[in-house]
């Protein structure tokens, strides 16, 4: 018998999940901001499928409504993944450690 | 043209960058590779995905334009924005990430042969739940997160507006949804699908008007969560690896960072979520406090405490934050160490409007991160500390959290600053904070309430040592 593909993807799901728990736990909490505006970054990866949906020519006409939806979430996309892991650079090069004066 | 097997190796990996990039964020030496495997990740993923289309026409080149359109606005908001508005950002970047979801999620429904899930009005039931799920939490992010921009922003104001029955028609838009999505699967009528779209967009304002301005930290991070799990559904509707590790990761990412901010209230999810703190008790405890003394000084005394002070811990608040008060405060520090002052930062779990706010400021301040400690490595040091300079903070520093069972803050953990030999307030006024509460502090014997502005008292501060 064949196991469902949807089986295989829910346990890839579930097992980032566990995999997420413990890697998150691990983040030292002076850093919770930029895992926010990393973990912001990240789920941009959204534009895959915006990529898929914009450049899919079914037919003959160029654009159809769902090409459109697809550009517009590129560009939503875009603002998230390069502003995410932009600003999340600028604030981890501020972190420096106690320079050696003592 | 690439193989779709070639391919789910690809996003496979992605993913595990992405992984990689949470995992650098343990210390602050990792933390800048790990945002480099972050940028890789999402790079090979975008690369191999328009390889495997393969369409390099007219549509490519829009792809282009508008990838460089959306990326300079991104890369330019993320040099300009002030580290004070990162909570702002944040909210913003969250909203961008639920309506792009929601966007996919009609594209995938308008033109389901793209991505394999059938044919309009013959979508596959599995995909159908998948993308309307993925649509009404992307919807539900997008708007909740507009709104706390707009609270965060102070373009709206940030006390909960609540009205009668509320909770009920929540969980009655709630049931709606879920009802709808039956009935899309099986009818598949297109106007059910829009419905559950606009449905969705009306359920994240209203999920967030009821939580105060004060419980900010929880409320961003669950719509981090949510926009992780918007991002998993989409995943699944286009069977995609990458898109359902990373939705996973992020979702348990803000999870956790919500449980960790209601920790820090002692306050549970529901009760944050259901909202209205911080509406009542505002007039009994403005009665009784004209009575009470309060000795208050000027930026001479605290210079003159905190000199002959051998050690001094810094309680940094949201107030910083509002009077960019950070670089202020490290010039203060500095000064203090030139005298011999040890000092030392502590930092309450939900001090500042998002976690980790105040890491970030004093980080942009140029403070070294290893001055600066959570609350349970610094707690026991108040005892042994002669100065605590408590500069916009109020609530996290309230004993009343440990003494009274009557008070909506009691048994959330606490910077034992009464336990220092002295404590200097720098405050506007002696107003209670955002929980409400008068904070019992302000009248000790060994507190010294500095009146003024949080910039301008460090400045006059450092003037006078």
């Amino acid at each position: 018998m064949d196991i469902d593909p949807f089986i295989f993807r829910f346990s890839i799901f579930i097992l980032s999940i566990f995999i997420g728990y413990y890697v998150v736990w691990s983040v030292t909490p002076s850093l919770h901001t930029p895992l926010m505006s990393v973990t912001n970054a990240i789920s941009s990866v959204i534009i895959v499928g915006a990529i898929i949906a914009a450049l899919a020519d079914k037919s003959e006409n160029v654009f159809d409504t769902a090409n459109i939806f697809g550009f517009l979430a590129i560009i939503l996309a875009a603002v998230n993944i390069f502003g995410g892991f932009l600003v999340t650079q600028r604030m981890l090069a501020m972190y420096k450690k106690k320079k050696k004066d003592k | 043209m690439i193989s779709s097997n070639f391919l789910a190796v690809f996003y496979l990996i992605s993913g595990v960058l992405f992984i990689l990039a949470l995992r650098g964020l343990s210390s602050p030496e990792t933390s800048r590779q790990g945002n480099l495997f972050g940028i890789i990740g999402m790079a090979i993923a975008i690369g191999v995905t328009i390889l495997s289309v393969g369409n390099f026409s007219t549509g490519f080149l829009y792809l282009i334009i508008l990838l460089l359109l959306g990326g300079s606005i991104g890369a330019f908001i993320a040099f300009k924005i002030p580290m004070t508005a990162m909570p702002e950002l944040v909210a913003g970047f969250h909203s961008l990430v639920g309506l792009a979801a929601v966007f996919v999620a009609i594209s995938a429904f308008l033109n389901p042969e793209v991505f394999n899930l059938g044919f309009p009005g013959e979508i596959k039931i599995a995909s159908l739940i998948e993308m309307s799920l993925g649509a009404a939490i992307g919807a539900v992010t997008f708007t909740g997160s507009i709104i706390a921009f707009l609270k965060l922003r102070g373009l709206m104001s940030g006390s909960p507006i609540t009205f009668v029955g509320q909770h009920y028609l929540n969980l009655a838009l709630g049931l709606i949804l879920l009802s709808l999505i039956f009935y899309l699967c099986k009818t598949q009528i297109d106007n059910l699908f829009w419905t559950i779209i606009i449905i969705s967009f009306l359920l994240g304002v209203l999920l967030i008007i009821p939580i105060g301005g004060a419980d900010m930290p929880v409320v961003i991070s669950m719509l981090n969560s949510y926009s992780g799990w918007a991002a998993a559904g989409i995943g699944f509707t286009l069977e995609n690896t990458a898109l359902i590790i990373t939705g996973a990761l992020v979702g348990s990412s803000g999870a956790i960072l919500s449980y960790i901010m209601c920790k820090g209230m002692n306050r549970s999810f529901f009760n944050v979520i259901l909202g209205g703190w911080g509406a009542t008790d505002q007039l009994s405890s403005s009665k009784t406090k004209e009575q009470k003394p309060v000795k208050s000084g000027n930026a001479d005394d605290a210079a003159f405490l905190m000199k002959n002070a051998s050690s001094v811990i810094i309680v940094p608040g949201y107030g910083m934050a509002v009077a960019q008060a950070q670089h202020a405060l490290r010039e203060m520090v500095d000064a203090l160490k030139k005298n011999g002052v040890k000092v030392t930062y502590a930092i309450h779990p939900v001090a500042g409007r998002m976690p980790g706010h105040m890491n970030v400021l004093l980080a942009e301040a140029n403070v070294p991160y290893d001055e600066v400690f959570e609350l349970e490595e610094i707690n026991n040091d108040f005892a042994n500390c002669d100065v605590a300079y408590v500069i916009g903070a109020n609530d996290v520093t309230n004993p009343v959290a440990k003494t009274d069972p009557q008070s909506p803050i009691y048994g959330m953990p606490i910077l034992d600053v009464e336990k220092s030999k002295s404590v200097l307030f720098v405050k506007r006024s002696l107003s209670p904070g955002y929980a409400g509460i008068d904070n019992d502090l302000f009248y000790r014997d060994n507190t010294l309430m500095l009146f003024s502005d949080a910039k301008k008292m460090t400045e006059d501060i450092i003037k006078s040592l």
